[in-house]
C-alpha cells in the first residue's frame, strides 16, 4: 500500500471512530428521553413526570374493557406486576381488544390515566388462523396459560 | 497478484464493468421479476391469514423486503464509499452515488407502507419512536448524498464529498436495526431472526426471503444499469467510450 493511501485510510479510519463514538455518548446520553413508554410499575415507582403527559404502555387486562357513554371506554393495563386503570374517549384501533399490548398517550389525574390518543401495539408473532386455533385448543386442553408462548410485551 | 485481485483489477476497469454489466443486466432483472412474481404470488395469494390482523398483514411482503433493502443499500454504498475515499477507485464512486437513489426509494417505500398499515392497525400514521424516526433519517441521508452530489460540479469531486457524508451516516444504520431492541417502540421487535428460531410461520415466511432475494438481485441490476450510464458520461473523452458510442450510433455500420 503506498503511504499516501495508508494515509488516507488512516484518516478515514479515526473519522469514522470519531463519529462512532459521538453516536454511542449521544445515545446514551439521550437514553433518558428516547423511552417512549412507561410501564404501570414504572409509574407507581414515580418514574413517570406526574405533570407533563407521557405514554403508558402494557397489556389491557382480561374483563376490564369498560364501554360507557358513546366512544367513552375504560380499560386496565397492566406490566404483569402492577395495573393502572386508563380513561379514553374516542375511536380505538382495530387490534384493540384484550390481553393485546397497548401504548396510550395522556397524563396522570389521581391515579387514573386520561388518554387523548390509544395505539395498539402489534407483536412480532405471525401465525395462520387455524394454526393458532390449534396451539389455543392444545393449550386448553392442558390447562396451559394461553399467553405462555407469547413474549411480554 | 493472486487470482482474487486480479479479478477485482479486471472487474474495477471501466471497459471491462461496461462490457461484464452489460451482459449481466438483462438477465438479473428477468431473474429479479421472476422470483419477484413467485414471492408475490405465494405472499398475496397462497400465504393464510394471520389469526390477529386477517389479511392485512399482507403488507409485509413489500414493507419488510424493501426496508432490508433500504439498510442493504446503504451499507453497500457507505463500503464502496470507502474504498473511493482511501484508493479513489472510479468505479467504487460510480457504485456508491449509483445505490443511493435506489436506497432512498426502497426507504421511501418502507414509510409509506408503514404508514398505511400503521393507521388501522395502530391508529396512528407516524409517530416518533426510535425505529420510525431512525428509518426517516436513513432516508435524509440517502437525499442528502443524492443533492450533494449534484451540487457540486466536478463529477469526482462531488462524489468524494457525497461519499464522505455517506460513509459517516453510516452510524445510522445499527440504529435503525437494533432500535427495536434498545428502546421501547411503538414499532413490533424483529420477526425473521438469523439466529434463532422466527417468529413467523413457515407458510408465510418462504415468500418474504425470495421476495427478499428478489429485491437484492433488483437493486444490483438497477445501481449496474445507472453505474454504467454514470461510467460512460464520465469517460467520455475516452478511446473506448468512444469505440461504443461510434458502434451503437445509428447509421454507422
Amino acid at each position: 500500500m503506498t503511504p499516501t493511501r495508508k494515509r488516507r485510510l488512516i484518516v478515514v479510519g479515526l473519522i469514522l471512530l470519531a463519529v462512532g463514538v459521538a453516536t454511542v455518548l449521544t445515545v446514551a446520553a439521550l437514553q433518558q428521553n428516547m423511552t417512549y413508554l412507561f410501564t404501570p410499575s414504572e409509574i407507581i415507582a414515580g418514574k413517570a413526570p406526574a405533570e407533563a403527559r407521557f405514554r403508558i404502555g402494557g397489556m389491557v387486562k382480561e374483563h376490564s374493557i369498560e364501554r360507557g357513554q358513546s366512544l367513552t371506554v375504560a380499560f386496565v393495563v397492566t406490566d404483569g406486576d402492577d395495573d393502572m386503570r386508563v380513561e379514553y374517549e374516542g375511536i380505538l384501533p382495530d387490534l384493540f381488544r384484550e390481553k393485546q399490548s397497548v401504548i396510550a398517550t395522556g397524563s396522570m389525574q389521581g391515579g387514573r390515566f386520561i388518554a387523548t390518543e390509544v395505539l395498539a401495539k402489534h407483536d412480532e408473532t405471525y401465525v395462520p388462523r387455524d394454526v393458532a386455533e390449534a396451539m389455543e385448543n392444545a393449550h386448553r386442553k392442558h390447562d396451559v396459560p394461553l399467553s405462555a408462548d407469547k413474549p411480554s410485551p | 497478484m493472486n487470482t482474487l485481485t486480479l479479478w477485482f483489477h479486471k472487474f474495477g476497469s471501466p471497459p471491462t464493468f461496461h462490457r461484464v454489466t452489460g451482459l449481466l443486466i438483462p438477465w438479473l432483472f428477468a431473474a429479479a421479476l421472476l422470483i419477484g412474481l413467485v414471492g408475490l404470488y405465494g405472499g398475496l395469494v397462497l400465504a393464510p391469514a394471520d389469526y390477529q390482523q386477517s389479511d392485512a398483514y399482507r403488507i409485509i411482503f413489500i414493507h419488510v423486503p424493501c426496508a432490508w433493502m433500504g439498510l442493504f443499500a446503504y451499507i453497500f454504498m457507505a463500503v464502496n464509499a470507502f474504498i473511493a475515499l482511501v484508493w479513489r477507485i472510479k468505479i467504487s464512486e460510480i457504485l456508491a452515488m449509483a445505490s443511493a437513489p435506489v436506497g432512498a426509494w426502497f426507504t421511501a417505500i418502507t414509510l409509506a407502507t408503514g404508514a398505511i398499515w400503521g393507521k388501522p392497525m395502530w391508529g396512528t400514521w407516524w409517530t416518533w419512536d426510535a425505529r420510525l424516526t431512525s428509518e426517516l433519517v436513513l432516508l435524509f441521508l440517502f437525499l442528502g448524498v443524492i443533492g450533494l452530489y449534484n451540487a457540486i460540479e466536478d463529477r469526482r469531486q462531488a462524489a468524494r464529498a457525497a461519499a464522505f457524508l455517506g460513509l459517516v451516516g453510516i452510524v445510522n444504520v445499527p440504529i435503525v436495526h437494533f432500535s427495536v431492541s434498545w428502546w421501547n417502540t411503538l414499532h413490533q421487535g424483529t420477526t425473521v431472526r438469523l439466529l434463532g428460531p422466527s417468529r413467523i410461520d413457515s407458510s408465510m415466511l418462504w415468500p418474504l426471503l425470495l421476495l427478499a432475494l428478489a429485491t437484492h438481485i433488483w437493486f444490483f441490476a438497477s445501481v449496474f444499469a445507472r453505474a454504467r450510464v454514470s461510467l460512460l458520461e464520465l469517460e467520455g473523452g475516452k478511446e473506448w467510450a468512444r469505440e461504443i458510442a461510434l458502434a451503437t450510433e445509428p447509421g454507422h455500420e
